[in-house]
């Protein structure tokens, strides 16, 4: 009746997952119980869990992907206390546990951290920029976060009931094959990855069609916003990439369900074939997450500089060409496994390559800051920051890049250092960046600077002070993954890696605070025009937050910059142009369609993980009545009256206006 | 940073226009009326040709997942474990009957689309109902084919080269059923709800991905039948 599930999937022995959990748990509740009490439930459901607006699902996904953030970093605080107390010791954490930890670890940043954050940017802002009223499929939208967050349940799920993986973030085999991995820690995995990424690459789709097929009228291609660029590369690389791992993962779980061989020691498996697919996709992915935010980057710096980027085109160029080499590189994640020199020497050279669009990037930031006027609040503070730190983590990547320094560091702290260097201050960097700067947009009012630099200070010098100490003990030897070590050497660097990690957690816990603050102020740092930042795109051109429909009328895009040069007409002319002729606006209606069918798919994973056939196939069922009950809905649009229409963007107008006399006042005076 | 700091500007709602394009509802822009292309001269393109268009990039993705099957059949092919070889196990005449269903239910299915196009229901849904007749004809040759080879001790469990044989088949074949699923469900609704501007948009996309099987299947026989019989 329930398959493999039995009391003893639930680790009553093990006290700190259990405790974790319990936590998590009775805040969860205490959460639900608070917002049913405040008779909030009907709003949630009404204006957020069926909303099919693509802003209201960006601030979703970027909500899951803070969260997740921090629940990746209570891992990371797990693995650096424990191996502070390793030396000559077993440390607190059991072996099998702490194998979970950092596999858990992994999954989470990249999957369930990372991604969501910058598929939550890309979907809140790029319909703003195009002069769009939404994506150009709504409720696929809404379908694909949902089903993002049930690969994350599923994940945390594991943490009590059953285990989650002990073969790192990427499964290897013949390790993640049922002979050396019974339990269902793999399958917690499988099912996760598969599912999310099933959304995942519908995000793609939706994202892809959009950019090339819903711009406003007069934005051409080389008038898109940089953002909007990134976004197109980066999503072009889920189309292509992502099949690629679904099809690997669907391998590994035909090897592990059904008895398949593709990848096992006996009867002509061949494992070699699972680390080719899995870093065909895997070394794409990086690139997924790098180039979108390669676009907050180049956003938040033309902004606060006042500037034009510089060298727009070869910005373009440069994004375009690492969209294709990614696909080149992939044989770096396994010199040492046996490729040969010949094949080593092509890709060592390839992976280097890449290299050279990411310097011209490099420089053209450089220059859009030269001779700007330079304002320093925290997302250009985690630009700037990025910069530097992303030159280095770059260096050491070249390093890796050479197969014979490969040889010796592969599989070392160095590697590990390296690739969060690079992530951390690419993606994280760029996550906050992009928080701080689109916030105000979202929400109509700004956060709270004081608690931000204060957020990113500490997150920076904890971080600095985390990786450095595991470049050094990589070039003294030092292995990843290891649960105890007796090399006194290595001692004294690990410990400071762990005073490190305290000094990031402050960071974590300010920018917790900075939330709570700026809500708390609110009134305070209330931004009425739409436009705190003196941005250069259409976003700001609109109210904040921006009404359902986006725009009031459609804006007709005339050059580079599409709303920098209207608002510098209307800067000279000291008024506003005239008022458009306001139409009825028609939008989709919200749907439950995206939250049905991901607790549908969460029933299919557990079933799938359990091995509770009955249950999982009452899941698909489920979820196909879905998909023919949402075909055959006969009303999908509701319409807005144009008197509304117009109400709602003369109060904006309004504003706008006032602050343009006041700064004129200011300026006469 | 507050309000006081900022520098506003006026809004971009200009050039007023006799009906906006950016609506995402039917009217406006509409069902197929705007001629804009979506590249920045007239605005959003049509629905039709948006959904067309998602639905293209959708079927790209899908064969690249195809193609990652067929590099493991590529890689496997080889690896019989001693068991029965390519040569030995397929049918070709089989599976170029299949085929002929499959393209003939292609035809059929085109001969719909037409039917759709000139709003004939009946010759809609009797060319649906053929398109759905050849092939579920082509599903049980193939389930005939594999509970031949799994009684033949040559199931997918046998050797990694099976493994991947079965694998890439079989998700073609869990395509054509899932194909299959639709195909009723779009009869139902044309018959339900007549011909739709939405219900003619999501024909358009089955028949895209009716015909894209067709495709895959044309690969699966080269690579997998041809050359896999080869080796
Ligand atoms: C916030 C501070 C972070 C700290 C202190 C940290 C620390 C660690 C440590 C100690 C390991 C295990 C190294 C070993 O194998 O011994 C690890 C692994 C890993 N981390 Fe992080 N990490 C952090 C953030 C991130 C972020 C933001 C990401 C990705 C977005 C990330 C992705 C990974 C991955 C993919 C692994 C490899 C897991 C495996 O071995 O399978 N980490 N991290
Ligand atoms: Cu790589």
């Amino acid at each position: 009746m329930l398959g493999k599930l039995t009391w003893s999937a639930i680790p009553f022995d093990q006290p700190i997952p259990l405790v974790a959990a319990a936590l998590v748990g009775v805040v969860l509740l205490g959460i639900i119980a608070w917002v049913a009490v405040a008779g909030w439930l009907p709003y949630l459901w009404r204006e957020w869990i069926t909303s099919v607006d693509h802003k209201r699902i960006g601030v979703m996904y970027v909500l899951l992907g803070l969260v997740m953030l921090i629940r990746g970093f209570s891992d990371a605080i797990l693995m650096r206390s424990h191996q502070a107390l390793a030396y000559n010791a077993l440390g607190y954490l059991p072996p099998e546990h702490y194998d979970q930890i950092f596999s858990a670890h992994g999954t989470i940043m990249i999957f369930f951290g990372a991604m969501p954050f910058m598929i939550g940017l890309m979907n809140f802002v790029v319909p703003l920029q195009l002069g769009v009223r939404d994506v150009a499929f709504p409720t696929l939208n809404s379908v694909s976060f949902w089903l993002t967050a049930t690969g994350a349940l599923l994940v945390n799920v594991s943490l009590v009931v059953g285990e989650f993986a002990r073969t790192g973030w990427w499964p290897a085999p013949p390790l993640s094959e049922t002979t050396y991995s019974p339990g269902v820690g793999v399958d917690y995995y499988l099912w996760a990855i598969q599912i999310s990424g099933i959304g995942t690459l519908m995000s793609g789709v939706n994202l892809v069609t959009t950019i090339l097929k819903m711009r406003a009228p007069g934005m051409s291609y080389l008038r898109m916003p940089m953002f909007c660029w990134t976004a197109l590369a980066s999503n072009l690389l889920i189309i292509a990439a992502f099949p690629i791992l679904t099809a690997t993962l669907a391998m590994l779980t035909l090897d592990r369900y059904l008895g398949f061989h593709f990848f096992t020691d006996e009867a002509g498996g061949n494992s070699m074939l699972f680390m080719n697919l899995f870093w065909a996709w895997g070394h794409p992915e990086v690139y997924i997450l790098a180039l979108p935010a390669y676009g907050i980057f180049s956003e938040v710096i033309s902004t606060f500089s006042g500037k034009p980027l510089f060298a727009y085109r070869s910005m373009v160029w440069a994004t375009l060409a690492i969209c294709l080499l990614s696909f080149t590189v992939w044989l770096h994640h396994f010199f040492t496994m046996g490729p040969g020199g010949d094949v080593n020497g092509v890709f060592g050279i390839t992976s280097m390559i890449i290299a050279v669009p990411t310097g011209v990037k490099i420089f053209d930031w450089m220059f859009t800051m030269y001779g700007g006027r330079v304002r320093f609040t925290t997302p250009m503070l985690w630009s700037v920051a990025f910069l530097v730190t992303f030159v280095v983590g770059g260096a050491t990547g070249v390093l890796l890049a050479i197969p014979p320094a490969d040889f010796v560091l592969h599989n070392s702290l160095f590697l590990v250092a390296h690739f969060h260097n690079v992530i951390v201050s690419a993606v994280v960097f760029a996550a906050f960046a992009g928080y701080a700067y689109w916030f105000p947009k979202a929400f109509g009012f700004t956060l709270d600077e004081r608690w931000g630099k204060a957020a990113f200070w500490f997150s920076l010098v904890g971080y600095v002070w985390v990786f450095t100490p595991l470049y050094v003990v990589g070039l003294m030897g030092m292995t990843r993954r290891m649960q105890h070590f007796s090399v006194a050497e290595w001692y004294p660097w690990i410990v400071a890696a762990s005073l490190g990690v305290i000094v990031m957690a402050v960071g974590v816990v300010c920018q917790v605070v900075q939330l709570v603050v700026s809500i708390r102020r609110r009134e305070q740092l209330r931004d009425l025009t739409g436009d705190p930042w003196d941005g250069r795109s259409l976003e700001w051109a609109t109210a904040s937050p921006p009404p359902s429909f986006n725009f009031a009328v459609m804006p007709h895009v005339e050059g580079e910059e599409a709303y920098w040069a209207i608002k510098q007409r209307a800067r000279e002319q000291a008024r506003l142009r005239e008022e458009p002729d306001y139409e009825p606006v028609e939008m989709p209606l919200n749907s439950p369609t995206g939250f049905v069918c991901a607790f549908f798919a969460t029933l299919v994973g557990f079933a799938m993980i359990w091995h509770i056939w009955w249950l999982a196939a009452l899941g698909l069922a489920g979820a196909f009545a879905t998909f023919v009950a949402f075909a055959w809905r006969d009303r999908v649009e509701y319409e807005i009256p144009a008197d509304a229409v117009a109400r709602i963007n003369r109060e904006n107008r309004a504003s706008r206006l006032d602050a343009l006399q006041q700064a004129r006042r200011k300026e006469a005076a | 940073m507050s309000s006081s700091a900022a520098i506003p500007g006026g809004l971009p709602d200009v050039v007023p226009m006799r009906r906006d394009p950016n609506h995402l509802g039917h009217h406006a822009a509409g069902e197929g009326e705007s001629r804009a292309t979506g590249h920045g001269t007239g605005g959003p393109s049509s629905k039709r040709i948006v959904v067309a268009y998602g639905f293209w990039i959708f079927l790209l993705s899908d064969i690249v997942m195809f193609a990652a099957f067929f590099a493991a059949f590529a890689v496997l092919r080889g690896g019989t474990a001693g068991g029965p070889t390519g040569a030995e196990l397929f049918d070709i005449a089989n599976v170029a009957i299949e085929t002929v269903l499959l393209l003939l239910s292609s035809f059929a299915c085109g001969v719909a689309t037409l039917a759709l196009n000139a709003r004939r229901a009946l010759l809609f849904q009797a060319a649906m109902a053929v398109t759905f007749l050849l092939g579920a004809g082509f599903l049980a040759l193939e389930l005939r084919e594999f509970t031949d080879l799994v009684a033949r001790d040559a199931g997918p469990t046998r050797s990694a080269f099976l493994s991947a044989f079965f694998t890439v088949v079989g998700c073609h074949g869990l395509h054509v059923t899932a194909g299959l699923l639709w195909l009723l469900t779009m009869m139902a609704q044309v018959f339900a709800k007549g011909f739709r501007p939405d219900i003619l948009r999501r024909v358009m996309c089955f028949s895209l991905f009716w015909h894209a099987l067709d495709i895959v299947w044309v690969a699966v026989f080269t690579v997998v039948y041809l050359m896999g019989s080869a080796a």
